[in-house]
């Protein structure tokens, strides 16, 4: 089942009144943050805060990420000692430079699950990468853990290291993005694109997200519900991709039931990741609303 | 543990609880609890703080809250981390991991 | 006491009120009266109907202690009109009135000190907000305030069951003989709805206004054959606090939340075809559904024959881009709809009979389509609270609540599920404003429940995919998260009486301890 990715939502993880309901808004996760949003005056409260919130409130089956802080501050392991009891679905690793990176902190997941009674491996990783280096050890990172299950570009802390800045055309990002895009489907992980900052430019990020899913990023980062709406949208399937992916199912269901080794559509040989592509599609649909009879017949 | 200074956590925002603690010259626990929905969980959130203080082992303490219609998740957290600053102690997640229903 | 058909209790008989009707159902009462005629009198040539003063003018209508006086609330927060009068009235030593305003609110505040000084001692009113509120709820008046919709307003002075004495109407502008209204001069309100009633059916008018322009003024919201007299005086009210500048819409993604999901109600629900019509009240999501349904009435090209309240900014903007043929106009909360009221023929002033009587020949709530309604507490009977608070202070108003419902064909309830800590969804509302039989939808951020009452609509909305709960489902969502609130003590005195709009008693409210 293919896991819909589409919006990862930020939020400051020091502020109650958005860790209490982040999760209504339809974001497919939610992100709190115990790193750059919070100062340093915080670092405790807002720690104290996202572990309980975690323990108690019912988030609803919407993915549960925590960014912790990096692994240059003295605040991660607590941060580790902490969340992973209060169990998240993800833990976000910010500043990823090498594989080592990773396995530093899935020491540290692994000891505290052990001590917390967690089966081991529960708690998935994830590697922001921040820095050119990041993006030189891109696959690396990728398939340094079973434990990852996504790399996220994060672009302000990139640019700056590259010496350059942001642009709405995205120039500078763009060997990043291809690098990380490709360690991630070379890894068989999430790739997952950077946030968009303006809140009140819909064209702005309705490009951006139209440039990254083309490249093939399964979703992005957003810091304001209403850029939700606007994500979902363009990766809503349209009605074509949506028919030919019914077809592909059919086909497949079909060969199953026959007992074919081979699935055919049209003459043509169907193989295994086409198949994927169209789970992938029926899924992306169903999210946005369509309803799809799997039956055989579409009904919108 | 053992409040030896004045401490605070937490903020006048909506949602949130302005908590602050400090030693208790009288000894025993004393709550000052101003709440816009005092009526409805003034109650409750004496409840939490109680408990919250209980599982601390903090008894000697002064408590003034200023609540903005924290749920108790949030009266709890801002609490612990106000005891924490003002025990200046670390938190013990191990055991109060171990104390949750949840 | 007797019990109500939803289950409230309520006295048989009040002190100083009379009798009291139990609630039946929403269009079970039959009136049997006739319409009450005000004192006819006569006017000569020559005579003038300016005066210098309030002072005056109380004097010359021989206003005497135990009358009832009127106001109407088209000035909002920004009124000067109310504590005016009342202390002139004050000053003159005349006692134990009864205040007959269309609404109050929070600038009302002194007639808590002319409620102590015995000038005072009865209050209808559709709200009340702020202090005045909070005394009332705290046993200030020895008589329970009569609470009633717009449209039972109009209904019980239609009928004589509020005798108006004497009103004194703030108004934007009039001529030197009454011609007045309420969208030309230094301090304009728009319609003045409200206000006509009063007009109409007073033994004596009196027009206070900031404004004199030449003669005939016409036409007029209020005509010169049914004012006695004229005060000038230097302001009426704040311009700000009578119509604020255009309302911004709301950008908090709560309010866009419920919104999106109330425009997807509507969209569903088969009642957006062309020549439909709908009135939304004026909060933060109410305005974005417009925003949202806007969009598909352009897409699939369907025009309103009318939008109907109430009206804002965006209303007119609907008029103005050909989306609305009509605004049937009661009342405006802006600057804009305030304009456009006296610009153009299609933005029509209606009062609130027209409005909302259900004891008329068929008020336009009757032919509404959709209507969008908030709630600060709704029960699992889907009982509406517009009135209390959860601490039970009274803080809002009946209004034309219980009359859209009423009318319209799909009402729905649009609020967040949780307010700060506060459930809105609960067992028992503090206080009834609106049956629950005449709620069809409760829109919450976190989920939707429609009345099981239809059938036919949860049928068309398990098509789509909305989030939708029983509304006893959302009520334990709301508790599981907040916790059970302790219930609010109240004293055992009743301090307000709750008329449905036909004039039955739905509820009571009773004094916070």
């Amino acid at each position: 089942m293919y896991k819909l990715r589409r919006t990862m939502m930020f939020l400051p993880g020091n502020n109650p009144a958005m860790v209490k309901d982040a999760h209504i808004y339809g974001a497919d996760s939610i992100m709190f943050d115990l790193e750059d949003a919070i100062s340093v005056y915080e670092k405790d409260a807002a720690r104290l805060l996202v572990y309980n919130a975690l323990k108690t409130i019912d988030y609803e089956g919407t993915e549960t990420v925590v960014r912790i802080n990096g692994l240059d501050t003295p605040y991660w392991r607590e941060d580790l000692e902490a969340i992973v009891r209060a169990k998240p679905d993800v833990i976000r690793i910010p500043k990823t430079q090498t594989a080592r990176d990773v396995e530093k902190v899935e020491k540290v997941v692994e000891e505290v699950e052990r001590k917390a009674g967690i089966p081991v491996g529960t708690t998935k990783l994830m590697a922001a990468i921040e820095s050119a280096m990041g993006v030189i050890n891109a696959y690396e990172i990728a398939s340094s853990s079973k434990r990852l299950m996504g790399i996220a570009l994060s672009a302000e802390d990139f640019v700056t290291d590259m010496k350059t800045t942001r642009s709405l055309e995205g120039t500078e990002l763009l060997l990043a993005r291809e690098k990380i895009v490709l360690a991630a489907r070379a890894a068989g992980i999430y790739a997952l694109d950077t946030v968009f900052s303006d809140v009140n430019d819909d064209e702005g990020l309705a490009n951006e997200v139209r440039l990254i899913k083309q490249m093939g990023f399964d979703g992005k980062s957003i810091i304001n519900p209403r850029q939700i709406a606007i994500v979902n949208k363009i990766y809503t399937p349209t009605q074509k991709e949506i028919e030919k992916s019914l077809r592909v199912i059919h086909a497949s269901e079909d060969a199953k039931k026959k007992g074919l080794g081979v699935v055919s559509l049209n003459g043509k040989m169907v193989d295994k990741p086409i198949i994927e592509r169209a789970r992938r599609v029926l899924t992306l649909a169903k999210a946005s609303g369509l309803s799809i009879d799997e039956g055989g017949e579409e009904l919108v | 543990m053992e409040i030896k200074t004045a401490a605070t956590a937490g903020t006048l925002e909506s949602s949130d609880a302005l908590i602050s603690v400090e030693p208790n010259s009288k000894n025993g626990i004393e709550i000052e609890l101003n709440s816009s929905v005092k009526k409805q969980y003034g109650k409750q959130i004496k409840k939490v703080i109680i408990e919250t203080l209980n599982s601390l082992g903090v008894k000697n303490v002064t408590v003034h809250v200023d609540d903005k219609g924290a749920l108790d998740c949030v009266i709890r957290a801002r609490l612990q981390t106000a005891i924490i600053r003002a025990a200046k102690a670390k938190f013990n997640w191990e055991e109060d991991d171990a104390k949750c229903i949840n | 006491m007797s019990e109500n058909k939803i289950g409230r209790e309520i006295p048989d008989y009040i002190e100083n009120i009379g009798e009291l009707k139990p609630y039946e159902s929403p269009f079970a009462y039959q009136p049997t009266t006739r319409k009450f005629g005000r004192k006819i009198s006569k006017t000569v040539p020559g005579q003038s109907k300016l005066l210098n003063s309030i002072e005056e003018a109380i004097i010359r209508t021989g206003l005497k202690d135990g009358m009832t006086i009127s106001f109407h609330h088209h000035f909002r927060t920004g009124d000067y009109v109310v504590n005016m009068v009342m202390d002139a009235i004050a000053k003159l030593g005349i006692k134990n009135l009864t205040v007959a305003a269309s609404s109050l609110n929070d600038v009302h505040a002194p007639l808590i000190g002319h409620i102590k000084n015995g000038v005072v001692t009865k209050i209808e009113t559709s709200g009340l907000r702020g202090p005045l509120a909070y005394e009332v709820s705290k046993g200030l008046l020895d008589t329970p305030v009569i609470i009633r919709s717009h449209g039972g307003r109009a209904r019980a002075i239609e009928s004589g069951e509020l005798k108006i004495d004497v009103a004194f109407l703030g108004v934007s502008c009039t001529d030197i003989y009454g011609n007045a209204n309420g969208y030309n001069g230094k301090s304009i309100c728009g319609s003045l709805g409200y206000a006509k009633m009063d007009a109409q059916y007073a033994d004596q008018v009196v027009l206070i206004t900031d404004t004199l322009v030449d003669y005939p003024n016409v036409p007029a919201s209020i005509l010169q054959s049914d004012v006695d007299y004229i005060v000038k005086v230097d302001a009426i009210g704040n311009p700000e606090g009578i119509s604020s500048g255009a309302i911004r819409l709301t950008k908090n993604p709560r309010e866009l939340l419920i919104a999106k999901y109330a425009a997807k109600v509507i969209e569903a629900s088969g009642y957006l075809k062309p020549g439909f019509s709908m009135q939304c009240g004026s909060g933060g999501a109410s305005l974005a559904v417009i925003r949202y349904i806007k969009e598909k009435m352009i897409e699939d090209n369907i025009k309103a024959s009318f939008f109907l309240g109430g009206i804002t900014g965006s209303s007119v903007e609907l008029l103005n881009e050909g989306l609305t043929k009509k605004l049937l106009d009661v009342q405006d909360f802006d600057l804009i709809a305030a304009k456009s009221i006296g610009e153009n023929p299609n933005h029509f002033e209606i009062d609130a009979s027209y409005y909302a009587n259900p004891h008329n020949k068929g008020c336009a709530a009757n032919l509404l389509d959709v209507v969008i309604l908030s709630a600060l507490e709704v029960d699992t009977d889907f009982n509406v609270n517009v009135m209390t608070g959860s601490d039970g202070v009274i803080r809002g108003a009946s209004g034309g609540h219980c009359d859209t419902a009423a009318g319209a064909k799909l009402s729905i309830i649009v609020a967040p599920l949780i307010r700060g800590r506060i459930p809105t969804i609960i067992d028992r509302v503090n206080t009834v404003i609106t049956p629950g039989e005449t709620i069809d939808v409760v829109v919450t951020d976190r989920g939707i429940a429609v009345n099981p009452l239809r059938k036919d609509l949860i049928k068309k909305l398990r098509k789509t995919n909305l989030p939708l709960f029983t509304i006893d489902q959302l009520k334990e969502k709301a508790e599981k998260i907040t916790g059970k609130p302790e219930p609010i003590e109240f004293g055992d005195k009743i301090v307000g009486v709750v008329e449905y709009r036909d004039g039955t008693i739905i509820d009571v409210i009773r004094q916070v301890k």
